[in-house]
C-alpha cells in the first residue's frame, strides 16, 4: 500500500430540475418578497459602464427541435477591455461599472432568453501562454433533463479575423461544427441558439 | 474573507466517470436533452479560472431562515423544523469562503410554490421555500428550514423523488459551478429514485446523504442535518507561471 493523496471528491451534480426558478429567479415564478429582485437579472451594465452595449437572444433547443421552457441559462464574461472581475484576475483591475455576469430564465411562452450587455474585449488565453482569445462569452445552461450544467461559449460572427486566430476555435478538429459557437449579429443583436443534441447540435466543454 | 492572495491556477479536471453522464434513460427528460457527441475537454483559460464573487451587500436579514421569510405575520409554516448547515470545501480539503450559496425546496408535503407545479398537496401559506446565504472564511454555511416531503412526479407510473433540498453554488472561479441536491439520512426512496442513480458510484450518491446530527440540534427547537460541499480543487500557480514567485 501507499499514503493516500487525501483529497476529496467533487461532489456530483444533480439536475437542477423543473423549479429552478424558485431558487434562482423566484420573483420571476412568483415568489415576491424574499428577495428585492432576481440575482442577474436586468442589463450587466450601468450608464457609465465602458463598451458597446449589445443584446444576445436566443433558445435553447432539446433533439426534437422543441425549445426549452424550463432552462435557466448563465453568462459571464469579461470588460470592454478584456478583464474579468473577479479576485482571481491577475492582469489589472476590471471595470467597476461591469459585473460581468448575468442569470435568465427564458421566456415563460416560448422558452427564449435575452441578456442586455456589452461586447467584452480580448482575453490572453493562460498566462503560460497569452496568445489574445477572440472576444467571447460563457454560456452556461441547466434544466429539467441536464444532469450536470453544460457549458460552452459564444463569439461573435463580426470577429472573423479575432476568430481566426482563437486559440479554442482554431484547435478544433471538426472545424464543421464551429458555427454552432458564433452569435450572428443583427443590428445591435447577437442571436445566439443552443442546440443540446442532433445535427446542429452545439459544441459544449469540459474545460 | 482572509486576508491572503487569491488564488489563480486552474481548477482539477473534474472526474466525469464520477459525475452523471448526460444520457440516463431512466430519467427520462434527459433522452432528449443530451448531447450525443464528445465535450471538447481542456485545461482551463482565463475564463473559467475567474468567476464572479458576491458582497454580502446582497443578502437580507432572513435569506437563510426558510421558516421566517415567507410567513405571514406571527405565523409560522408547518412541518419538521430543522437547521442544515455544513461547509463548502475544495477537493483539497481548504474552505472556501465567501461562495454564494443558494437553496430551493417543496414544502413539508412535497407541494411547490412554482406556477407549473401541478400536485394535489397544498401549498403552505408561510413557505415560500427559497433562500441563500454566503459561507464565512472557513467556508461554513447554515439555514433553517421545514423538512421537505417527497413528491410524485411523472416519469415512470409510480416515481417518487425521495426529500431533498436542491443547492446551487458558486466558487472562486467559474469552473466551480454546481447545483446538486441533498438528500436526507435514513431515507428508503432514495436508493428507488431514477434522478439519484444517474450517478453512476455508490460512494458519489453517499456523498449526497446528509446525516442527522444531535450535536447542532437545538433542543426544544429544531433537529439539525449536516452536508458538506465540494468543489473542484485549484492547482497552485507554480505550475502555470513562475513569475508569480509561487
Amino acid at each position: 500500500m501507499v499514503q493516500s493523496l487525501g483529497y476529496l471528491k467533487e461532489t456530483a451534480s444533480q439536475t437542477a430540475g423543473p423549479y429552478v426558478h424558485i431558487g434562482c429567479t423566484p420573483n420571476f415564478c412568483g415568489i415576491e418578497g424574499v428577495f428585492p429582485t432576481d440575482l442577474g437579472s436586468g442589463p450587466l451594465y450601468n450608464d457609465k459602464t465602458k463598451g458597446e452595449r449589445i443584446k444576445v437572444r436566443g433558445f435553447v433547443y432539446d433533439g426534437t427541435g422543441t425549445a426549452l421552457k424550463d432552462a435557466m441559462v448563465e453568462i459571464w464574461q469579461a470588460d470592454a477591455d478584456g478583464f474579468y472581475n473577479s479576485p482571481s484576475e491577475t492582469r489589472g483591475k476590471a471595470d467597476p461599472n461591469f459585473f460581468g455576469w448575468g442569470r435568465q430564465p427564458g421566456d415563460m411562452a416560448t422558452g427564449e432568453f435575452c441578456f442586455d450587455t456589452i461586447k467584452p474585449g480580448r482575453v490572453p488565453f493562460r498566462d503560460s501562454d497569452p496568445r489574445p482569445m477572440a472576444p467571447h462569452i460563457l454560456f452556461w445552461i441547466v434544466a429539467r433533463g441536464i444532469n450536470i450544467g453544460l457549458q460552452t461559449r459564444m463569439y461573435f460572427s463580426d470577429e472573423e479575423t479575432a476568430n481566426a486566430e482563437d486559440p479554442i476555435l482554431s484547435r478544433i478538429e471538426h472545424q464543421v461544427r464551429v458555427p454552432t459557437l458564433i452569435g450572428k449579429r443583427q443590428g445591435d443583436t447577437y442571436r445566439f441558439d443552443i442546440h443540446l443534441q442532433g445535427p446542429d447540435e452545439t459544441i459544449f466543454f469540459d474545460i | 474573507m482572509k486576508n491572503t492572495l487569491p488564488e489563480t491556477g486552474a481548477f482539477y479536471a473534474r472526474d466525469r466517470a464520477w459525475q452523471p453522464p448526460a444520457l440516463t434513460p431512466l430519467y427520462k427528460t434527459s433522452v432528449t436533452r443530451s448531447p450525443q457527441r464528445a465535450m471538447l475537454s481542456l485545461d482551463g483559460t482565463k475564463t473559467e479560472i475567474t468567476g464572479p464573487v458576491f458582497g454580502h451587500n446582497i443578502l437580507g436579514e432572513l435569506d437563510n431562515d426558510l421558516i421566517r421569510n415567507y410567513a405571514r405575520p406571527g405565523e409560522m409554516p408547518i412541518g419538521q423544523r430543522i437547521l442544515v448547515h455544513g461547509r463548502v470545501l475544495d477537493e483539497r480539503g481548504k474552505g472556501v469562503g465567501g461562495a454564494l450559496v443558494e437553496f430551493w425546496q417543496a414544502n413539508a408535503g412535497g407541494r411547490y410554490r412554482h406556477k407549473k407545479e401541478m400536485y394535489l398537496a397544498a401549498v403552505d401559506p408561510n413557505f415560500g421555500g427559497v433562500g441563500r446565504t454566503i459561507t464565512d472564511e472557513d467556508g461554513y454555511y447554515w439555514f433553517k428550514t421545514i423538512k421537505p416531503g417527497p413528491y410524485p412526479w411523472m416519469n415512470w407510473v409510480n416515481d417518487w423523488r425521495p426529500a431533498h433540498i436542491h443547492f446551487s453554488v458558486f466558487g472562486h472561479g467559474f469552473a466551480q459551478r454546481l447545483i446538486t441536491q441533498m438528500y436526507f439520512e435514513g431515507d428508503p426512496l432514495i436508493w428507488k429514485c431514477p434522478i439519484v442513480k444517474t450517478i453512476p458510484d455508490e460512494a458519489a450518491i453517499r456523498q449526497l446523504i446528509a446525516p442527522l446530527d444531535m450535536n447542532a440540534t437545538i433542543p426544544m427547537d429544531m433537529r439539525a442535518y449536516k452536508f458538506d460541499i465540494v468543489l473542484r480543487g485549484r492547482r497552485s500557480t507554480f505550475f502555470e507561471n513562475r513569475k508569480e514567485g509561487n
